[in-house]
């Protein structure tokens, strides 16, 4: 059942405020999540004044200059800062996306930074993804067959079939998609959510897989698959321009297919 | 390592809300109106049923201007269900899902409600 409200421990405070650096000629002001597990206390909102001619462009770029100069304790998941590792996926103004990507200049008013929605927060900005890394897993995202491959040469493709999986498998998994959606939060338990299921897709419609039968029979289940609701969330947040909700539609097509 | 008493991080709240995720809600939310409304068309069935003294006196309880913003309501959110239930067919056949075509469609839906609502009164 859908839990509006959030638990005790998670309704968040006011936090502190850091004033912009003295002579600062473009200050931006940043309300970031904040949540320090050894604390004991419930999470708050940091706000910071950010001179945004002495910082790159980037809402990344604006932690790492609060992380550097402001405050050290500041956590968060960065790695490549050019959108293909994943993993600064948050909420920010709002929206799911990479904050390596993500320009300040975009967002009009504060900067509002949050986690990713409706997970268990470990600190600060990092959600817990041991649950969706375990979802993806349970797709069985590797190439499964039975007849022996070709002995002089590999599993071949077509140009036409390589491109059916092109776009699924450009994924990047930074969950932007799949905590953007209300079903997911609501029933995260039991559905895959759309970054899994767009994982699903991708070794369905792969011709080279021989595990077509098995993969849709895992999938007919009320919850796995059916929870999604066509609410567009995933294809409106993805910051890799990726369609989990198309790739949904067609999984729950070739499902009423094989009944025929 | 797991700690039970992490928070969870706030969703609906902090989340800016897409037109499709609203007409989504809607469209739960005029689903659950209209069960309702069938319940009031029973009523009213089962008034005609029982003769013309109790028909007279729930017809008079219609007209008042809460049993005319109730029918209004109700008309509203029929057609929306409708409205928005074709374009569900329309996504079960797999099209209509890139994201310009999925936020024409929110507006098709909305004028469709709209022009479908006004001129059903109209046409009483």
């Amino acid at each position: 059942m859908a839990q509006f409200r959030l638990p005790a421990n998670s309704r968040i405070k006011k936090g502190k405020h850091f004033t912009a650096a003295e002579g600062a000629t473009r200050p931006q002001r940043f309300a970031v999540y904040r949540y320090d597990p050894d604390s004991g206390e419930n999470p708050r909102i940091d706000t910071y004044d950010i001179d945004m001619d002495s910082c790159g462009p980037m809402v990344l770029d604006v932690l790492i200059k609060i992380k550097n100069e402001i405050d050290p304790t500041l956590t968060f998941r960065r790695s490549c800062r050019e959108g293909i590792c994943g993993s600064c996926a948050m909420n920010i103004d709002g929206g799911n996306t990479l904050a390596c990507t993500k320009s300040v200049e975009s967002v009009s008013g504060d900067v509002k930074i949050y986690p990713l929605p409706h997970m268990s927060v470990v600190k600060d900005l990092v959600p817990d993804l041991t649950k969706f890394y375990a979802q993806y897993a349970s797709i069985k995202p590797w190439l499964q067959t039975r007849t022996p491959a070709p002995p002089d040469s590999e599993r071949l493709q077509s140009k036409a079939e390589q491109e059916l999986i092109n776009e699924p498998a450009a994924c990047i998994l930074c969950a932007c998609c799949s905590t953007s959606c209300p079903s997911y939060w609501w029933n995260s338990d039991r559905y895959l959510g759309p970054a899994a299921l767009l994982a699903s897709y991708r070794w369905l419609v792969d011709s080279r897989d021989e595990a077509t039968g098995e993969r849709l029979d895992e999938l007919e289940d009320p919850f796995r698959l059916y929870r999604c609701h066509t609410i567009m969330n995933c294809t409106n947040t993805c910051p890799k321009g990726l369609n989990p909700a198309k790739a949904i539609a067609e999984t729950k097509k070739m499902l009423a297919d094989r009944q025929h | 390592m797991s700690n039970q008493n992490r928070p969870q991080s706030p969703h609906f709240t902090i989340y800016r809300w897409p037109l499709s995720m609203t007409l989504s809600i809607l469209h739960r939310m005029t689903g659950v109106a209209l069960s309702v409304g069938l319940i009031a068309l029973m009523v009213w069935l089962l008034a005609i049923a029982s003769g013309e003294t109790a028909y007279v006196e729930l017809q008079g309880q219609v007209q008042t201007i809460y049993g005319r913003l109730l029918l209004i309501g109700w008309s509203f959110a029929f057609f929306f269900h409708l409205s928005n239930g074709v374009r569900h067919l329309v996504w079960d056949t797999g099209a209509g899902f890139e994201k310009s075509q999925a936020q024409i469609s929110s507006y098709l839906v909305i004028i469709s409600t709209v022009v479908l609502t006004l001129a059903y009164w109209l046409a009483l």
